[in-house]
């Protein structure tokens, strides 16, 4: 069902560097899942609404006040690179 | 194909973000913020910290649904917020919550341009680089500053039906200028709580197929925005003059350079894997909120003012527009007009007033709000009826004109002071300094006695300089013509 | 001190109401025992009784709660089970832990679970696997696997958990402890490190029925911080039945049937509680859930593909693991959430990946998404001829450590009973029914959304019928 190319496409999307060893054990796994929730697709399901919540409300909203902000250097406590008062990456125009 | 004589029109779309000028985040109660210190406006929801959960900002409804009456759209019973997916520092989820199949406006038009639709979503942190330039490229470090990350924002996407870099620049001002009355926005490109991209393609004038797009981002000003689509529809015309395609392609415009860059094309690479956010429940724009949203509308739009300054006062259609677009010129001229009515107003037309705005703004700067100068708007109306009333001519009233603007004060009061009261045929023997002129330069009255019309100018120079711009050059002219016609 | 332990919850609240304990005492207590854990229960226990101890007053009267990693507790490690968030300590407290602290259960410490929630034996744990207390051998079931042995040992008198998918079901029942999830939006879903946010929900590991109620009623409520959470209509009542009198319970025999694989001897223990079901005064019909043998499907779609965007900001930049922050932002991303996630987490994530990506949406996503259409309605149908939907909770008991490891299938095949509940948003509950070849076996019952007090009422009068001793695990 899947092969190693849509592997790795999905892996890139997922931004998982996977081994060569992951790649095709995935390849196995996600087919063997996949062809089993495949029966749902034979299903007669024309005309039926799809439910993304089981919960049926709306408009729950929020007055716009403001509440307190952290601070900053809780946030930044937990950062793996401070840096200038926030949070360090590497550039993504870099080469 | 040759297409050394092919006529080629451009169709343009535009892409437009608008911070909303709410006080707190579209989807957590951090303040909004403009150029505070980094970093001190987040909390567990905007920084994307595990466990956190968005809450909508009822008031960012409220503005988004103004914003759809405004533009004449139809608001959607219900809206629903996807997440759309990619990884980039500036998202913190790593994914943007945004809306996408069910937006809450669609359709509607601004002018003569449609709208397609228009819906909510956050807005993405600010990404600094480091280095001498500050720009992405060639830096090796940047950082997050998530004070703006998740500030409300509406996407408002046109129909391709603009046709010219100058249509695009005039309708984003129309579009600024009615965002603006609607108090939903700053609208201040440079600050980029506007901001604008476009689609542009160009197709043989006449047919109706449209032509491979590219689209052009970071054009952070109104001239920017002319230029770079100008520009883009050069190098589309120069490609297929060359034989060359278009190539469907995000382009970056530089404003110093004015150039167009491609985007890396692995940055194109996108799979946004849209699906409904699970942890929002859908919008029911209730008839009270509607009504809400109604009662807030601004009595007349933009749109609608050029229409009636046009229709109804008679304005020169691109007065008209200019009068609109830029409210605070539309304000002023209608409170001039309000005094010149008072005053009886001497029968002054309205398109007679409006032609006094240009010279005021000249004098204060184009950009400049009359309403903040020393010329009122009762001066200004005083002046110009004084005009139509031939108390002053037009040259004079230039004149006075610049006085009011460095002093104040009332036209009439200058006119006196100044001496430079109108000079008429039966008062203040003007026909005199005609009959003079004419003695004076025998050979243009020759000219103009055989119908040479043109020879007229030294005459009327003449009348002129002896009466220091005080005579009405409709009436030197009427006076010639008597005595050699 | 033993005598301390072998009180239900409700059992030491009174005795610290009424004086004959300290509060502190009973924190002390638990804290020593979870401490000495040896089931690797715990990722982290408290290192003294609260400060403010004065809890004798308040509806919980002091009695600690463990609490499942992935609930955010303020200053204290929350990781998930992940390696990701190895040393994570968010700034914030989930409501429900902060709820329940406020009425006086404070936190004991922070139970083991599989990464991320995802996962049926707690083996998928970056903090390795949790023991099961019956046989230590054996997993205890996931992925709330900590929160379920460490009450099952009394390591701690009572525990919170999550299910999305059985996660409290199953363990509860292959521990021989009461496990509730409760109906979708009944508890507040902030601070809880969300794996499928449609699904997942909050719920109490209790030693009895009663204790359930007890703690449950005190997590629920609407939350202005959760979207999704919803005013629990009126209070959970404390359990009284002892007897089922005009209930009619249904046997879905499209998951009872031979689909679900159940095992001998968690079919005899079932059957031998319909039978004491309807000695007790229920009458017992087989009732349809038609699209139910699909729900498994449906589920691991939706699960992943919400997983796969959830999971999306553990991404090196804010907080967490780091790798090869040296390198281009691309490779820092990938190369970070390679080494940061597990086998299991990356396998759904690139299931959820591909079902939600271009050109495979409606196929996958979408017809899931109509499937959960299908089994919210067959309940709506069976609720009108039926009080509770009633099954085991697992088609197992509990399983050798290492078993399905190898197998993603099979282990995805001990949710068969309970996703049907989970994407249908209704509370369930697992209760002991008794012992297979020394294992603890569960009974599943399933209402309608907010019939809570009902279902523990229900719950109560069989747990009183079973007399399930679980004082074995509690060595």
């Amino acid at each position: 069902m899947l092969d190693r190319d849509q592997v790795l496409h999905v892996a890139r999307l997922a931004r998982l560097e996977l081994t060569d060893d992951e790649v095709d054990r995935m390849a196995t796994e996600l087919s063997k899942v996949l062809d089993h929730i495949e029966a749902i697709r034979e299903l007669d399901l024309d005309g039926v609404s799809p439910t993304s919540h089981v919960i049926d409300i709306v408009n729950v909203l929020r007055a716009d006040q403001p509440t307190p902000s952290l601070p900053r250097e809780t946030i930044l406590a937990a950062a793996p690179e401070p840096l200038n008062d926030g949070f360090g990456v590497p550039s993504p125009g870099a080469a | 194909m040759s297409t050394g004589t092919v006529q080629y029109e451009p169709v343009i779309g535009l892409e437009i973000h608008v911070q909303l000028s709410t006080r707190t985040k579209m989807f957590c109660g951090c303040e909004l913020s403009f150029s505070d210190p980094p970093n001190i406006h987040t909390c567990p929801t905007c920084l994307g910290l595990p466990g956190a959960l968005p809450v909508v900002n009822e008031q960012a409804i409220h503005f988004g649904i103004m914003i759809g009456l405004a533009l004449g759209c139809d608001i959607a019973e219900r809206s629903l917020f996807h997440r759309k997916n990619y990884f980039y520092p500036d998202s913190p989820k790593a994914y943007q919550i945004s809306q996408y199949d069910v937006p809450l406006c669609l359709g509607g038009h601004l002018g003569d341009v449609r709208i397609h639709r228009v819906h909510l979503e956050e807005d993405a942190a600010k990404l600094n680089h480091l280095g001498a330039s500050g720009r992405i490229h060639g830096s090796d470090r940047s950082w997050v500053d998530f004070n703006r990350c998740g500030t409300p924002l509406v996407e408002i996407v046109s129909e391709p039906d603009i046709r010219s870099a100058e249509q695009a620049r005039e309708w984003l001002i129309l579009l600024r200028t009615t965002l603006r009355q609607l108090g939903v926005s700053d609208v201040d490109m440079s600050q980029g709580s506007l901001r604008c991209d476009a689609n542009v393609s160009i197709r043989p004038a006449g047919t109706t197929e449209l032509g491979t797009k590219t689209e052009l981002k970071n054009m952070n000003s109104f001239a920017f925005v002319a230029k770079g689509i100008e520009a883009e529809i050069e190098r589309q015309k120069r490609l297929l003059a060359a034989g060359e395609a278009v190539v469907q392609e995000t382009l970056h415009f530089d404003p110093i350079t004015g150039s167009l860059t491609p985007l890396r094309s692995k940055e194109e690479a996108h799979d946004y894997r849209y699906f409904p956010e699970p942890d929002l429940v859908p919008v029911l724009a209730t008839e009270g909120m509607l009504a809400a949203a109604r009662a807030d509308l601004p009595a007349e739009l933009p749109a609608e003012r050029a229409a009636r300054f046009e229709r109804e006062l008679g304005l020169h259609a691109d007065t008209a527009r200019l009068f609109a677009f830029r409210a605070e010129l539309g304000d002023y001229f209608e409170r001039a007009l309000a005094a010149a009515g008072a005053n009886g107003g001497a029968g002054l037309e309205p398109a007679e007033l409006s032609n006094w705005i240009a010279p005021l703004t000249e004098r204060i700067g184009s950009d400049a709000d009359p309403a903040r100068s020393k010329v009122t708007p009762e001066g200004l109306a005083a002046l110009a009826t004084m005009v139509k009333a031939r108390e002053v001519s037009r040259d004079a009233a230039r004149e006075v004109l610049t006085l009011m603007v460095s002093e104040g004060g009332d036209p009439r009061a200058i006119v006196e002071r100044e001496g430079l009261g109108a000079i008429s045929a039966e008062d203040d023997g003007l026909g005199e300094i005609v009959d003079r002129a004419i003695a004076a330069d025998p050979d243009a009255a020759e000219k103009v006695r055989a119908g040479n019309m043109k020879a007229i100018g030294p005459l009327v120079g003449y009348v002129m300089r002896e009466t220091k711009g005080r005579a009405d050059g409709g009436e030197i002219t009427r006076l010639i013509r008597e005595r050699l016609g | 001190m033993s005598e301390l332990i072998d009180l239900t919850a409700a059992q030491a609240a009174e005795r610290i109401r009424a004086g004959e304990i300290a509060a502190a005492e009973l924190f002390d207590a638990y804290r020593e025992r979870a401490a000495r854990d040896e089931l690797n229960a715990f990722t982290w226990v408290a290192d003294a009784a609260p400060e403010a101890n004065g809890q004798s007053g308040t509806p919980l009267g002091g009695v600690p709660v463990a609490v499942k990693d992935l609930f955010c507790t303020e200053g204290v490690p929350s990781q998930s089970g992940s390696k990701i968030l190895k040393g994570y300590r968010p700034p914030y407290t989930a409501t429900v832990v902060a709820k329940l602290a406020e009425a006086g259960a404070p936190l004991l410490g922070k139970t083991n679970q599989d990464e991320f929630a995802m996962g049926s034996s707690n083996e998928n744990s970056a903090f390795g696997p949790v023991l099961n207390p019956w046989d230590r051998r054996r997993v205890p079931g996931g992925s709330s696997g900590g929160s379920a042995a460490a009450v099952a040992a009394g390591l701690a008198p009572w525990a919170i958990g999550t299910d999305t998918g059985g996660s409290i079901r199953q363990p509860a029942a292959l521990c021989g402890i009461v496990g509730l999830k409760p109906t979708y939006g009944a508890c507040s879903r902030y601070g809880m490190i969300a794996f499928a946010s449609s699904l997942d929900q909050a719920g109490p590991f209790t030693r009895d029925v009663h204790d359930a109620a007890l703690l449950v009623r005190h997590m629920v409520g609407r939350d202005p911080r959760d979207s999704t959470s919803l005013e629990y209509p009126g209070e959970i009542e404390l359990p009284r039945a002892e007897d089922l009198k005009g209930l009619r319970l249904g046997v879905p025999e499209d998951l009872t049937g031979s689909e679900g694989g159940i095992e001998p001897g968690v079919r005899e223990s079932f059957e031998a509680t319909i039978k004491l079901a309807e000695g007790l005064g229920a009458s017992i019909e087989p009732c349809r859930l038609p699209h139910a043998p699909q729900a498994l499907s449906a589920y691991y779609l939706i699960a992943p593909a919400e997983a796969s965007a959830n999971l999306a900001r553990f991404d090196g930049v804010r907080y967490g693991l780091r790798v090869a922050g040296d390198s281009d932002l691309v490779t820092m991303y990938s190369r970070t959430r390679q080494a940061g996630f597990g086998a299991e987490v990356k396998r759904r994530i690139m299931l959820g990946t591909y079902a939600l990506s271009s050109g495979y949406y409606d196929a996958y996503y979408g017809t899931a998404q109509k499937v959960r259409t299908k089994i919210a309605e067959d309940f709506r149908a069976a609720f009108e001829q039926f009080d509770f939907i009633v099954t085991p909770t697992s088609p197992c008991t509990a399983f050798e450590l290492g078993a399905k490891m190898d197998n993603p299938l099979a282990m995805y095949l001990n949710d068969f009973l309970a996703v049907p509940m989970s994407l249908a948003g209704i509370p369930a509950i697992s209760i002991p029914s008794g012992l297979s070849q020394g294992l603890p076996v569960g009974f599943q019952l399933a209402g309608p959304a907010f019939s809570e007090s009902r279902l523990l009422d229900a719950a109560h009068a069989l747990e009183g019928a079973i007399g399930f001793d679980g004082r074995q695990a509690r060595r």
